[in-house]
């Protein structure tokens, strides 16, 4: 029955403690992140074939924590637009990840410079002389393409800072119409985050190989996104509740509920997996069939072979298995190895899609993937933990505040 | 001795949702094991105010899906490689892919089975007859009371003593009901 009495909210709990670790991440994350960047960039200047691997290893990354600030902003604006009173108090870690998106505008454009590298199926001089590429050419074009790819960051960056900036004002204000103002907007928002992310998925990895035909691509990259992200909002939930306050109004109930959603998600990426694949399958069309075969037959496919069995067990068996429990995900330390390893999987999922379409005997996963992701996941995370630190961790006069702080699970 | 052997147990009144919730922690607290709430709507957290087991449906459905599952996963492998072979577009007898349709159709089927049928098993139902049906009061339970019912069964049961406390729980009206 402590449910229904409402907890009265303490605004000094509520701010990151300065002797928290994470108020001390920004600046070491964001140094060392730069130091990463730099650092790979000074390896591979020099030498064309580790310029091209570092622009491979730079394109995974970046796709990789993209995808986690833009199933961040989806949550976000799905929050709004079904006006859900449970995830209040959750709702700004997906705010303040969604607001680095500006990041990954700026991180786009070594994607340009590397242009001719990643795309060259259909950027080189024998593309000219292909009937299926030259088919694809008012779509598939350098000017084109590049016009697009800014479209989408703007629009990303453009929602994901409204929405933290209109919703941390709330805070100070109070002013209720501002959930109704973001409630509105979330409908278009949605409608454009729809769009942008299906078209992106085709630029950016589809079209790293313009001869394979699918329907379904845009919608698996989302289901990767929007998977992630409830691994994300778990481990930063339980780093944000030890050693703070904060665990008293975040509690197991909503854990629970991330548990559910990581869950359920999770199922919902293998579903569109496995449809992709089943469709491909039955048909055996060459052109569609090229995907899987790229990674799982021949000489070429033997080197990938392997990820493709991690992605089946280790992306749906394992986790489909340990987090169907609800005495695991109530268990704070269990339910965050379960996020931990679904952020290295997803990772899995990332490389699996883009390193298979270079053909090179430097493609393995090293040095500079791991200089890109801390590079890269340096600098999200550190931005992501400045703004964290200087805003209240909760919408704290958010007026579906108390509902969300009653919430649990029957 | 028969009167006691008559009487269905002790049914108590209560006016609100929050009434009747503490006084389920205190018939909790003093060992009661055969009783039971009824509310007319679900009343958050009742279930820990009166100290019930997690549910057994879920190692139900589990059994159940994990059985439909691998049952449909069976009958079409004994079917296409065993029963009646057949060349279907080139492919091996045993395509897994094509089989999992089915496979994943029969678990949930299988698992909403244990779900529904698991839920009327355990509680009993359907129940043509209950005791408590005898208290014209109960009826309202479907509208804005609140009732704690303990049974006679009970090891702790005294018809005199249990009354008295109901009443001092705060029952606003105490009544013995026979089988």
């Amino acid at each position: 029955m402590s449910s229904n009495h409402a907890k009265a909210i303490n605004p000094v709990d509520l701010a990151l403690p300065q002797t928290h670790w994470l108020s001390k991440l920004p600046v070491i994350a964001i140094v060392i992140g730069v130091l990463a960047l730099v650092g790979a960039l000074a390896m591979a200047l020099g030498n064309h074939e580790k310029v091209e691997l570092l622009q491979w290893s730079f394109h995974t990354s970046y796709l990789y924590f993209l995808s986690m600030a833009l199933g961040s902003l989806f949550f976000v604006l799905v929050q709004f637009a079904t006006r859900a009173g449970w995830s209040v108090v959750v709702r700004r870690f997906a705010e303040t990840y969604a607001a680095t998106l500006p990041l990954f505008a700026v991180l786009f454009i070594p994607m340009l410079f590397g242009f001719h590298s990643l795309f060259h199926h259909w950027t080189s001089e024998e593309a000219k002389s292909d009937p299926i590429i030259q088919a694809k050419s008012a779509f598939l074009n350098e000017q084109f393409f590049t016009v697009r790819g800014l479209v989408y960051v703007i629009i990303w960056s453009v929602l994901g800072v409204y929405y933290y900036r209109n919703s941390t004002r709330q805070d100070e204000t109070g002013d209720k119409s501002i959930t109704s103002k973001l409630q509105k907007s979330s409908y278009p928002g949605i409608a454009l985050f729809a769009l942008s992310v299906s078209f992106c998925a085709f630029d950016w990895i589809m079209s790293l190989n313009p001869h394979w035909y699918t329907t379904m691509f845009g919608v698996y990259y989302f289901a990767g996104c929007i998977m992630v992200v409830y691994a994300l909002m778990l481990l930063t939930t339980l780093s944000v509740r030890g050693g703070t306050k904060v665990s008293n109004y975040i509690s197991i109930e909503h854990i629970h509920d991330l548990g559910k959603l990581l869950f359920g998600f999770n199922v919902f990426w293998t579903y569109i997996a496995f449809s992709q694949y089943f469709l491909i399958w039955y048909a055996n069309i060459p052109e569609e069939t090229e995907f899987y075969a790229m990674r799982s037959l021949g000489e070429h496919g033997a080197h990938w072979l392997p990820w493709t069995i991690a992605l089946m067990v280790g992306h749906f068996v394992v986790p489909f298995a340990f987090l169907m429990s609800r005495h695991i995900k109530r268990r704070p330390l269990l339910v965050g190895l379960g996020a931990l390893w679904m952020l290295v999987i997803h990772y899995v999922d990332i490389h699996w899609l883009i390193r298979p379409n270079w053909h090179s005997e430097l493609n393995h996963f090293g040095l500079f993937d791991v200089l890109t992701l801390v590079g890269i996941g340096g600098l999200f995370f550190g931005f992501a933990s400045l703004l964290l630190k200087r805003k209240s961790l909760i919408p704290q006069k958010d007026p579906r505040l108390a509902e969300s702080l009653a919430f649990e699970n029957m | 001795m028969s009167q006691k052997q008559n009487l269905y147990g002790v049914l108590a009144e209560f006016p609100s949702p929050a009434a009747v919730y503490h006084a389920c922690e205190k018939v909790r607290d003093k060992g009661f094991k055969h009783w039971d709430a009824h509310t007319p709507f679900p009343v958050h957290g009742l279930e820990k105010a009166m100290g019930l087991k997690p549910s057994k449906i879920p190692w139900i459905v589990l059994a159940l899906g994990l059985t439909g599952a691998s049952g449909g996963m069976a009958l079409q492998w004994w079917i296409n490689t065993q029963a009646y072979p057949l060349v279907i577009s080139g492919k091996p007898f045993f395509s897994w892919q094509a089989f999992v349709p089915v496979t994943f159709e029969l678990g949930i089927l299988l698992g909403a089975f244990g779900a529904v049928f698991g839920m009327l098993f355990i509680n009993r139902l359907p129940m043509w007859y209950h005791s408590l049906f005898r208290s014209e009061r109960f009826e309202k339970v479907t509208d804005d009371k609140f009732f704690i019912s303990i049974e006679a069964c009970d090891p702790k049961f005294d018809a005199t003593a249990t009354s008295k406390m109901l009443s001092e729980l705060g029952a606003t009206h105490v009544e013995l009901v026979e089988q």
